[in-house]
């Protein structure tokens, strides 16, 4: 049987005329992209890794509580002390910025697919696409497009992350409560509104699950992309691979592991009101109510007499 | 058009479904409800109007089209077929500009559960309605704060809507509806949600600040003791269609048809009925003027123990008992005065019957119902109101006042006796 349907010529052909006819654009992409990663790594990687480390856990306690603060430094003084301090800075400015331009396109796409059926009708079935295509097969085209380097890094792992932000972010919308948008609707404000002051804030639990499963699929993805020579641990793993250096291989995979945990807890803690700056807040509301009381007591005490007002 | 016609509605229909405009001629054409093929009929042919101040209900069992219908008068479901005026002002086929702006204007709504910012503070869901409206933050917050303070929530401005009970959230609910002055306020089966001991507070509640602040209400509900509780008028729904529109005591009086006789047997009567519904002609009433021998007389034509006493402007003064009258009779006084007892316990015309139980059982007579003037317009003799309970308010023919009268001999006898000539007054039943 020799019936066959050359797919495979067409999506060639298809990315012989995008590298052909609009280059320009992944040009214009490619530096984007390079821009953004270099500015990270720069920040990342000029103080002592150190002191970058007492600033994050600092932010964790501030997140999340100290234990979690204590948790983010051992896990990165491991990195350090396996010598993958700046693999793993180049690898956390990748997911960094693929991840916020994920964020950046899957949020509004989500919004717009659950404003609208058609939309998300049609989004649906992409996303499922994009999910499901082995995640190596993105890093063909963007080896081809983009060269070798962070640029189809970028790209892959933004392709890939992108779908769980889009579905968790519509999930979110749709499930607000159908009443508190119709009071919206019926004090008169407007959709713009609505969605800025009910449905988004209502949602934002979702929404912020969908931003941590981001960053997740950006983390496992950007080890895949140090195949294309996007560097970090990634490119530690796939150079483990290479010369079937088992302890080099675990090096950098444990340290891809304490990151994923340092990330995953940072990201699922937003929102969650735990952690050292939500008590500090909670403390200066409760001084401000009892301050407002006792104002109010004394009022009172003015308007109506010590006796009258029970004391 | 009508000064004091908020809102009116005429010919609404709303069908959900596919080829809605046909299944509404169709249904203007006399089809029922369940042969509009894929189309399903939530609206049909509501037509009404609600004066201004006045409380009017909607009531109807779930699946009558009542929340639909709600939904409707504030353009959140736009209807198939008719119109709704708010304030002389069609509301459809106008931009959703200035649909919005009618909203933030002209009618705000109370929901069923509450729908409040669960992200916001009490004080700010209250400021809500003027947030959109546009009104600068220190004036909104100081009006919603004097809003809050009267829906009895001061002090709580500051929590979160969680932190409260399912009642005083809905305070806040009503309160945000409140806060925009709206003069129309809609109300989503806004007490349903609560348990019952707190839903009785909020309709007293609501029925207070209605008399203080005069809105015009249309309130939905299911609760047939709620309507009949808080509605100056009901309309009654059943399967979209609006069955009877009726004060509540036409409603309980005058079903018009048999579901909504149905409905309203389970009603609780107590509640709804007043003093002046229920009350009789007194059999005979005595002027205070006339003396001891016409007061006998009259009450030995009744057949009477006792009589009320009037003045001649029916002013009730109090009420005598035949011996006493037969006292002075005997002893030849001429003036009724000695005999009468001042504490005739007469309760308001608008009493409703639950609170007429313990007046009747301590009254001698027939409980006297007097206007707001003090006039004696009726009375309620005590077999009356139990037959009223019982759905049955014209089965006290055999009403008979208690103790049993005094003997007609003896009182002959003592007529004869003395021998006056004031006039009598006698009234005829």
């Amino acid at each position: 049987m020799d019936f066959r349907i050359p797919v495979g010529t067409w999506i060639a052909s298809f990315f012989d005329w995008v590298e052909r006819d609009i280059a320009w654009l992944f040009d214009a992409l490619k530096t984007l992209f390079v821009t953004l990663n270099d500015a990270l790594v720069w920040v990342f990687a000029t103080p002592p890794a150190l002191v970058l480390i007492a600033v994050i856990a600092i932010a964790g306690l501030m997140a999340r509580g100290w234990k979690f603060a204590i948790g983010v430094v051992i896990g990165l003084l491991f990195v350090v002390s396996v010598n993958q301090w700046d693999n793993a800075v180049d690898t956390l400015a990748l997911v960094i910025v693929a991840a916020f331009l994920a964020v950046i396109i899957a949020i509004p796409m989500g919004i717009w697919a659950a404003k609208n059926d058609k939309v998300s009708k049609t989004v649906k079935p992409v996303l499922d696409f994009l999910q499901t295509l082995p995640a190596f097969v993105y890093l063909i085209p963007a080896l081809a497009l983009f060269g070798v380097g962070v640029a189809p890094g970028v790209i892959a792992t933004l392709i890939f992350s992108v779908a769980p932000g889009v579905r968790l972010t519509e999930l979110g919308i749709r499930g607000v409560d159908a009443e508190v948008v119709e009071a919206g609707q019926a004090f008169g404000a407007s959709p713009r509104r609505i969605l800025r002051q009910i449905q988004v804030p209502l949602a934002m639990p979702s929404i912020m699950a969908g931003i941590n499963q981001i960053i997740m699929l950006a983390l496992s993805m950007v080890v895949i992309a140090g195949l294309v020579g996007a560097g970090g641990l990634g490119g530690e793993v796939a150079k483990a691979i290479g010369k079937l250096d088992v302890g080099l291989g675990f090096e950098a995979g444990l340290s891809v592991v304490a990151l994923a945990i340092i990330l995953d807890r940072f990201t699922g803690s937003f929102g969650q009101r735990m952690g050292l700056y939500s008590k500090l807040r909670k403390r200066q509301m409760d001084v401000k109510a009892a301050d407002e009381q006792a104002r109010l007591d004394s009022q009172e005490l003015v308007d109506k007499g010590p006796r009258r007002a029970g004391f | 058009m009508n000064e004091t016609i908020v809102l009116r509605a005429e010919g609404l229909y709303k069908v959900f479904g596919r080829h809605a405009d046909d299944a509404v001629e169709k249904l203007r054409k006399g089809a029922s409800r369940d042969d509009l093929g894929g189309a399903t009929a939530a609206v049909i042919d509501a037509s009404f109007e609600v004066k201004r101040g006045e409380i009017f209900v909607v009531m109807g069992l779930s699946g009558s089209g009542k929340s639909t219908l709600i939904r409707m008068l504030n353009g959140l479901h736009p209807q198939t077929a008719g119109t709704v005026e708010i304030g002389g002002e069609s509301i459809n086929g106008v931009s959703p500009s200035e649909l919005r702006d009618i909203r933030r204007h002209k009618v705000s709504m109370v929901f069923q559960h509450f729908a409040l910012l669960p992200h916001r503070s009490v004080l700010d869901n209250v400021a809500y309605g003027l947030e959109i409206q546009g009104i600068e933050k220190t004036e909104r917050l100081a009006r919603a704060r004097k809003i809050t303070q009267i829906v009895g929530l001061a002090g709580w401005e500051d929590k979160f809507p969680s932190q409260l009970s399912g009642g005083m959230q809905q305070r806040v609910g009503l309160a945000r509806a409140l806060a925009t002055e709206t003069e129309l306020l809609l109300m989503d089966e806004a007490f349903s949600a609560l348990d019952p001991l707190i839903r009785r507070e909020m309709q007293d509640q609501l029925l207070e600040l209605q008399s203080e602040l005069g809105k015009t209400i249309v309130f939905i509900t299911h609760d047939l003791n709620e309507a009949m509780y808080l509605g100056d008028r009901i309309a009654v729904m059943r399967d979209g269609r609006i069955v009877q529109i009726g004060t509540p005591e036409d409603i309980l009086t005058n079903p018009a048809n048999e579901y909504v006789e149905q409905f309203v047997q389970d009603v609780d009567r107590s509640r709804v009925l007043t003093a002046e519904s229920v009350m009789r002609a007194p059999r005979a009433v005595i002027h205070e003027g006339s003396g001891p021998h016409a007061a006998l007389t009259v009450m030995r034509d009744e057949q009477l123990s006792a009589a009320y006493v009037v003045k001649r402007d029916r002013t009730l003064v109090g009420w005598v008992r035949d011996r006493d009258v037969l006292d002075l009779v005997r002893s030849g006084t001429k003036d009724l005065s000695p005999a009468i007892q001042r504490d005739h316990g007469a309760v308001a015309n608008d009493t409703s019957l639950s609170e007429l139980f313990i007046p009747a059982i301590e009254s001698a007579l027939p409980l006297a119902v007097h206007d707001e003037r003090n006039k004696l317009v009726g009375v309620i003799p005590r077999v009356t109101l139990l037959a009223t309970l019982g759905g049955e308010p014209d089965a006290d023919g055999l009403a008979t006042p208690r103790p049993d009268p005094l003997p007609t001999a003896v009182v002959d006898r003592a007529l004869d006796a003395s021998d006056e000539g004031l006039t009598t007054v006698k009234e005829a039943r």
